[in-house]
């Protein structure tokens, strides 16, 4: 506790000293970031698009009904002379009108939102198959036809960081929790479908670039799937959304794409690895510390 | 706290232990009523101190303080804490302080099972506090205590199930006594559409606690024999389901959340027409409205886990219920801003926690709108927009609601007023600080932030700093009000007459500040009755 104090006091301390004047020293800043990411799925950014609309929804309704309280806060309170209006207790038109609005509201937002869900869960004609099963704490990643199969847990930097008192400032870690050994490679272009499980308790992969999340169940194969636009090749990073125990935070999800071509290639190559007899996932890991 | 002296009968001062007896051995519904009140201060500080120590780790990225194991027995205990020690305890210490006084009653119907039910919860929060001393860990898999994980925790494991157990027999017996008491006990001219709105949030609420909180007792001791006697029910290596506990919790869970807010929605009732000077707007509409919600309550459980993989079906029928909740809660919300309309309104500070319980409890239903929303959910889901949503409807609804009713019956429990200039104070740090706290945590969930996590990525660390900053205001701002009682008990201005407030209407203003100790010995008359109706 009494060590709780002093970190507040001294992180209330550095803040001050940064809001003096001091330019933050983070390469990444953060306060830009403030809405869900469009993704580079179609259905990420579909999902964006029914996430703005429902937001502007709620701004709109917002002004309309906040407008209506903030005009009586002004306008009929007793300092400025206003007397209460006491006949003013029921009105049966308005109470079918205030309940009638908002049901069409929410069709107009059900029913985009319903077709889109329907879309989304249409895991049919996947062109590839690939296994993920959660553990405590990372995942275990496998290509269903070729067998390639690998353990993808927190890159070792992190790792290191992230212990308790390690001395070492996560600003100087590049993807500081967001970083693996061994990311799962994906084409672009191709209908990815993921078999989700897990061998011990629930966790939950999540992409938000993807805009997939599904959970990871003990005992059960959730299926989902993802088309990542043809071109957008790159790393996404994502997290573990379920509370899993001890190290939860600690088992980032880290995707790759690559061009169908490059992913042909990279699968043979594993798969001839693998064949050899090497072990794909293996890394030296620094045992975590306690 | 002053005796009050009963102005009719003797009889009064026979029953009437005093010293420890008079709490240990009290039936009396005030006293049980203060005892549960101080209870939920006491806890809501306990479990303030464990949010304290949340923020203070969230407060830059890398581990500082605690392990994350710790960590997670903090979220898990913070959330337990607040719901079952905090907000649930001081409802039902509303509800005894004002049910009877509310509906004409001497006191509750079943004074000795109302001791019992309060004196169950410190044995119940013990064990649960003391979970953190055994060997291994706190239980530290969420408030949810979803299976497999919570199976992993040792010896703290069947204290907190036992925990759970007592929490749930306690509010059991609390919502029988307030059914028994307000379908028995009404002044004779009393029918169900005269009674106060308060007494009508609490009625469904007890309603809905019956209904579920043997559920949850269910799916614990299912986990508790699934621990210790080789069942299976949520071991999948056995057979078993460990889904089918999410869809058991959540059954109790989402009328929870329900419980916790509808007598909130009975307190802004009355507080808004008392200030206002006008009659609750649509009372009737009201009435149906939270008689709507709790039905619905029973048919969207499963909107907390559209990322399990239920059948498309499914999850459609439960995005349209769970939107359809939004309609009987506008017609509430209009229904409060149409009590404001031509009002004449003043600003005293339980009308300010009301103010601001519309505004922030409206912020709240509208991320819990978008919540609703399957796709977006997928986003959402087990991010820190969750907690910034439930965080607005506990703590700018729930919470706010308490404050502004303990500074609205204040006067009439003490006979004494407070200083209104500190409560202000109270309001305007607790509102400007919630929002430094929780309003961020809207940015960090979109962003990607997961929730019950003691570390984030470093493009994270602006927004949780501020957070940081909000909730540690916060945290401070709360000391406010135990001090602010402790000072109005001890030295506050007595009230003249029996109305604190001008605009006040309702049975408990017709009696004396404080009440006599059998609160209403002769039952109030017809025109008592409807002088004090809101409409």
């Amino acid at each position: 506790m009494h060590r709780a104090r002093l970190g507040i006091l001294g992180g209330t301390l550095a803040l001050l000293a940064t809001a003096a004047g001091a330019p933050v020293a983070s390469a990444q800043s953060g306060w830009s970031l403030l809405n869900l990411p469009v993704g580079v799925t179609d259905v990420s950014r579909k999902i964006y698009g029914l996430h703005m609309m429902a937001f502007w929804i709620c701004v709109g309704i917002a002004v309309v009904v906040f407008g209506v309280m903030i005009w009586s806060l002004i306008f009929h309170r007793r300092s400025r002379g206003a007397v209460a209006d006491v006949t003013l207790i029921h009105n049966t038109k308005v109470e079918v009108i205030w309940t009638a609005v908002p049901v069409l509201i929410l069709i107009s937002m059900a029913v985009p939102a319903a077709n889109l869900l329907v879309k989304i869960n249409d895991n049919s004609h996947a062109q590839l198959d690939i296994k993920v099963t959660g553990f405590q704490w990372g995942w275990q990643y496998t290509y269903m036809k070729s067998g390639v199969s690998f353990v993808s847990k927190l890159a070792y930097d992190t790792d290191a960081a992230r212990q308790l008192g390690s001395g070492i400032n996560p600003d100087t870690v590049k993807n500081y929790l967001l970083d693996v050994d061994h990311p799962l490679v994906v084409p672009t272009g191709t209908k990815v479908r993921l078999l989700i499980t897990s061998v011990d308790v629930i966790h939950s992969w999540w992409l938000p670039d993807f805009g997939v999340k599904r959970d990871a169940l003990p005992g059960f194969i959730n299926e989902v799937s993802f088309t990542v636009d043809p071109g957008k090749l790159g790393v996404y990073r994502g997290q573990c959304t379920e509370l899993c125990g001890r190290d939860h935070a600690y088992m980032p999800v880290v995707v790759r794409t690559v061009s169908p071509a490059d992913f042909a290639a990279w699968l043979k190559r594993q798969q001839a690895l693998q064949k050899q007899g090497v072990d794909l996932s293996a890394q030296t890991i620094a045992a975590p510390a306690g | 706290m002053a005796e009050p002296h009963a102005e009719t009968s003797h009889a009064d001062h026979d029953h009437k232990p005093h010293g420890w007896r008079r709490w240990v051995f009290a039936t009396n519904h005030k006293d049980i009523g203060t005892m549960y009140l101080v209870a939920s201060c006491v806890m809501f500080f306990i479990g303030g101190s464990a949010a304290m120590m949340i923020r203070a780790e969230l407060f830059k990225p890398g581990m500082q303080l605690v392990d994350p194991g710790v960590f997670n027995s903090l979220t898990t205990l913070h959330g337990l804490i607040m719901i079952f020690g905090a907000i649930m305890p001081a409802w039902v210490g509303l509800a005894n302080w004002m049910i009877p006084l509310q509906i004409g009653a001497p006191d509750m119907a079943l004074p000795r099972l109302n001791n019992l039910s309060f004196w169950i919860l410190p044995f119940a929060f013990s064990l649960l506090i003391a979970t953190l001393f055994v060997p291994g860990s706190a239980p530290a898999g969420g408030w949810t205590m979803y299976p497999p994980l919570t199976l992993q925790f040792g010896d703290s494991f069947p204290m907190l199930i036992f925990a759970i157990h007592l929490m749930g027999i306690s509010s059991i017996l609390g919502a029988i006594n307030v059914i028994v008491t307000i379908m028995n006990m009404r002044a004779p001219g009393m029918t169900l559409l005269l009674m106060p709105l308060f007494v009508w949030a609490w009625l469904i609420t007890a309603f809905l606690l019956i209904a579920v909180m043997p559920v949850l007792a269910g799916a614990v001791t299912m986990m508790l024999t699934d621990h210790f006697f080789g069942t299976s029910f949520f071991n999948a290596a056995g057979g078993g389901d460990p889904v089918m506990f999410q869809h058991i919790f959540w059954f109790f869970g989402h009328p929870e959340v329900y419980i916790m807010i509808l007598p909130a929605f009975g307190v802004i009732s009355e507080i808004i027409p008392t200030f206002s000077r006008k009659p609750i707007f649509g009372y009737e509409a009201m009435v149906y409205a939270i008689a709507s919600i709790a039905f619905l309550s029973f048919i969207v459980w499963a909107h907390h886990m559209f990322t399990v993989g239920l059948p498309v079906s499914a999850q459609l029928f439960f995005m349209f219920s769970t939107m359809l909740i939004a309609v009987p809660t506008g017609v509430k919300v209009f229904n409060w801003a149409a009590t404001m309309w031509k009002g004449s309104l003043t600003f005293e500070p339980p009308m300010l926690f009301a103010i601001a319980f519309l505004f922030l409890f409206s912020i709240g239903g509208f991320s819990g709108l978008m919540l609703a929303l399957v796709p977006a959910d997928y986003q959402y889901h087990g991010t820190y927009f969750v907690v910034a949503h439930f965080h607005y409807v506990l703590v700018t609804g729930s919470a706010f609601a308490i404050f502004g009713g303990v500074y609205y019956w204040l006067p009439k429990w003490t006979g004494r007023m407070y200083n209104m200039a500190l409560a202000k104070w109270h309001f305007w740090l607790s509102t400007i600080f919630v929002n430094v706290l929780f309003f961020p945590q809207h940015f960090l969930g979109l962003a990607g932030m997961p929730r019950r996590t003691p570390d984030y990525a470093v493009q994270f660390t602006d927004w949780n700093m501020v957070s940081s900053i909000g909730g540690f205001a916060f945290g401070v701002s709360q000391l406010l009000l135990p001090y602010i009682v402790w000072r109005c008990v001890r030295a506050g201005k007595p009230v003249e007459g029996n109305k604190a407030w001008d605009g006040a209407h309702g049975l408990e203003w017709e009696l004396p500040s404080p009440p006599p100790f059998h609160s209403w010995t002769v039952p109030p008359s017809d025109a008592l009755v409807a002088r004090g109706a809101s409409h």
